[in-house]
């Protein structure tokens, strides 16, 4: 089964080199969200770093959801979707193998290139360190939990806005602590409960995701 | 190929025949209709008209008798559909798929009702029809997850498939119910936002709650009475033609 | 042959079998069996179900009536369908690869072998969106002869094949049954081979507006 998830993480990564557009355009969609923020808000540095926290994940959270539209969409479309399905292996280590890639393309580069987002948007630099690590625990979260929503619309035209819709309230909790930790980190507070509650969602989407995406991806 | 279904009592497979489920909510139906009815106005009339008014709000607490019953049907609901959907995957049952598809739009009528009626309570009390309340956000939450699962089964053509769909994302919701609440409290505790919670009084008096179970009780009915009402048109559907379902007197009108 | 052939057991078959596609029952009660050597070519009308028959084969559609016995567990099956589970932005021979990676391994000079049965040689390195839609089939048809499986499922796999090819292809299937292993396809062209069977599903459907024995009711 490791070779089964493998071959699918080896050909997806090969995918995305041939085509980095894949890659790029999340983080560009990212940069964008968060550069429009201060034009329409203010660009008063007061009012920015006390609402970044906020923005980022909100940010971030909106480029994830952006990418998953495509996970199994293509994989679908061409057919290959079916292949994967016909190897004798359960349907959770493809859904796991798919979210793993997915997660490195567009959630690892979000977080690299977090600080440079903070630096733009005042967010005190001791803040930084909790920003990287709550996306760190938090965006492996949010690329398991819109996987489901992603299996259940793969056969849908126009998936992409129902996605949103599926997912977001999921996503509630996810931006509540990894908004939250970032603030705390900022005024100076403790962190350590807020990862502790990060790293149990992850977990907890650990669990359902692979069941729910891939009895969804059978359908 | 097929799993192996779990050994059930026979009446637990009769239910999952559709001509039996048809003619049983048939006989049904009624009675949940009486009792609706009955406990609703019985409720209503006792809570707008004789119990005493608040100490505190006055008489603009007696929507409590619209917004606390479509509250908690609200959740209910979502538990029943994600209860039924689980069935069905797991007996491959196809009425427990048509039960779970026809909680979607009552369910999201009750959290209609219940935010509505929350932002109509909230002027008198807090002097907006908003405030991020954690039960008004959380409830907020649960709606959007309505929205989902409805938008989905529209975006499906397929009756079968989107049946499945509904439960897997029903399963999901529920399970996700308890954690957007617990993290919502507490993001509202965080805040500050408001100290006054509308429904939890310290001690209601019996002139005041019993009516509230009484409608409470009436919102059962009247979504059980709604809900075997469309399992029931959506087994026509599913089955038209079927010679058990044209000899049916619901049908032949005899 | 990778498995040893023996031709008095039975690969897969069906018991009652039934396909219902929202609320119209395309076939009931569908009974046959598949053995070693066996090359079944399955008929039917525009809709009838055939697509469906092989979906349900490889357990890619679900089977709600009925039941699809399979002679033990790693009876190895490939399916190719409409949808050829290619990668345009990957060579023919990375497609190969990852395709024959989902269960098992593959060198690359048995790739480029496989490749050449089927008349693609010096296409191993283009990306598979600059080939022809028939030469995209051919690479599909590649892994019947890189992974070896005992049933091929094939839906309409002389689409878009030029008449040499549907020859070759011919000669193939002929090669895989004669050597232990089974074949259910659906071609609107005949096949001409001593060895078929006709599946008509139109056999198989019932009358407009029956409905199937729903399950609940048939425990009792």
């Amino acid at each position: 089964m490791i070779r089964y998830m493998w071959a699918i993480v080896r050909r997806d990564l090969l995918l995305v080199a041939r085509q980095p557009a894949e890659m790029i355009n999340p983080l560009v969609f990212f940069l964008l969200v968060i550069a429009l923020f201060p034009l329409g808000v203010s660009p008063e540095a007061a009012l920015l770093s006390q609402t970044a926290a906020g923005v980022i994940w909100v940010a971030a959270m909106l480029a994830t959801l952006l990418s998953l539209e495509l996970l199994f969409k293509l994989d679908h479309d061409d057919g290959s979707l079916e292949q994967l399905l016909l190897a004798p292996y359960p349907s959770w280590s493809l859904v796991l193998a798919k979210v793993f890639v997915h997660w490195l393309v567009s959630g690892l580069p979000l977080i690299l290139i977090s600080p440079l987002i903070a630096t733009m948007l005042f967010l005190p630099s001791h803040a930084v360190p909790t920003l990287m690590l709550s996306l760190l625990i938090g965006t492996p979260t949010l690329s398991l939990l819109g996987a489901i929503g992603a299996a259940l619309v793969t056969g849908v035209r126009g998936g992409g806005m129902l996605l949103t819709l599926l997912i977001l309230p999921l996503y509630v909790p996810v931006i509540i602590f990894g908004a939250s930790s970032v603030a705390a980190a900022a005024q100076g507070m403790a962190i350590g409960g807020y990862m502790a509650l990060l790293a149990a969602m992850f977990v907890f989407a650990l669990m359902i995701t692979p069941w729910s995406a891939g009895s969804a991806l059978k359908l | 190929m097929t799993e192996s279904s779990w050994r059930m009592p026979r009446w637990f497979h009769q239910m999952g025949s559709p001509k039996w489920f048809y003619g049983f909510a048939g006989i049904l139906q009624p009675w949940f209709a009486i009792a609706a009815l009955g406990l609703l106005t019985w409720g209503a009339v006792w809570g707008l008209a004789f119990a005493p008014a608040d100490y505190q709000q006055g008489n603009s607490f007696r929507i409590m008798y619209v917004h606390v019953p479509a509250a908690i049907l609200s959740q209910s609901i979502f538990l029943g559909m994600a209860v039924a959907g689980a069935v069905g995957l797991v007996w491959k049952m196809k009425v427990a798929f048509m039960v779970a598809r026809s909680c979607i739009a009552i369910g999201a009528t009750f959290t209609a009702i219940a935010l509505v009626t929350g932002a109509i309570w909230g002027k008198p009390t807090w002097g907006a029809y908003w405030v991020w309340d954690a039960r008004l956000t959380s409830t907020l939450v649960l709606f959007f997850l309505y929205a989902g699962i409805m938008a989905l089964n529209q975006a499906i053509s397929e009756r079968h498939i989107a049946g499945k769909a509904t439960a897997i994302l029903a399963i999901v919701g529920t399970i996700n119910i308890p954690i957007i609440k617990y993290s919502v409290e507490w993001w509202n505790t965080l805040h500050q936002s408001s100290s006054f919670t509308l429904t939890a009084k310290p001690s209601m008096p019996a002139d005041m709650y019993l009516p509230l179970l009484l409608t409470v009780l009436g919102s059962y009915c009247l979504f059980a009475l709604v809900v075997l009402m469309r399992t029931r048109s959506q087994i026509v559907q599913s089955q038209s033609g079927a010679s058990w379902l044209m000899q049916h007197r619901d049908i032949t009108g005899a | 042959m990778s498995f040893t052939p023996s031709f008095d057991v039975h690969l897969l078959c069906t018991s009652a079998l039934a396909c219902e596609r929202d609320s119209r029952v395309l076939y009931n009660d569908l009974n046959f069996v598949v053995k070693p050597g066996h090359l079944w070519h399955v008929k039917g009308r525009n809709g009838a179900g055939k697509t469906t028959l092989l979906r349900q084969l490889a357990g890619l559609h679900p089977v709600d009536t009925g039941e699809v016995l399979y002679s033990n567990n790693s009876i190895k099956m490939i399916y190719i369908g409409h949808k050829l589970g290619l990668k345009e932005q990957l060579t023919a021979d990375e497609n190969l690869c990852w395709l024959a990676g989902l269960d098992g391994s593959s060198t690359q000079s048995q790739r480029y072998a496989a490749l050449e049965h089927v008349g693609l040689r010096g296409y191993e390195e283009n990306p598979v969106a600059q080939l022809s839609a028939g030469q995209k089939r051919r690479v599909a048809l590649a892994r019947l002869h890189l992974c070896k499986a005992d049933v091929w499922l094939l839906d309409e796999p002389f689409t878009s094949l030029d008449q040499q090819g549907i020859i070759d292809e011919i000669d193939w299937l002929r090669q895989h049954t004669r050597a232990g292993g089974a074949v259910l396809m659906t071609s609107h062209q005949d096949i001409n081979l001593p060895n078929v069977k006709i599946l008509d599903l139109g056999q198989y459907s019932p009358l407009l507006g029956e409905c199937l024995p729903d399950k609940g009711s048939s425990i009792i």
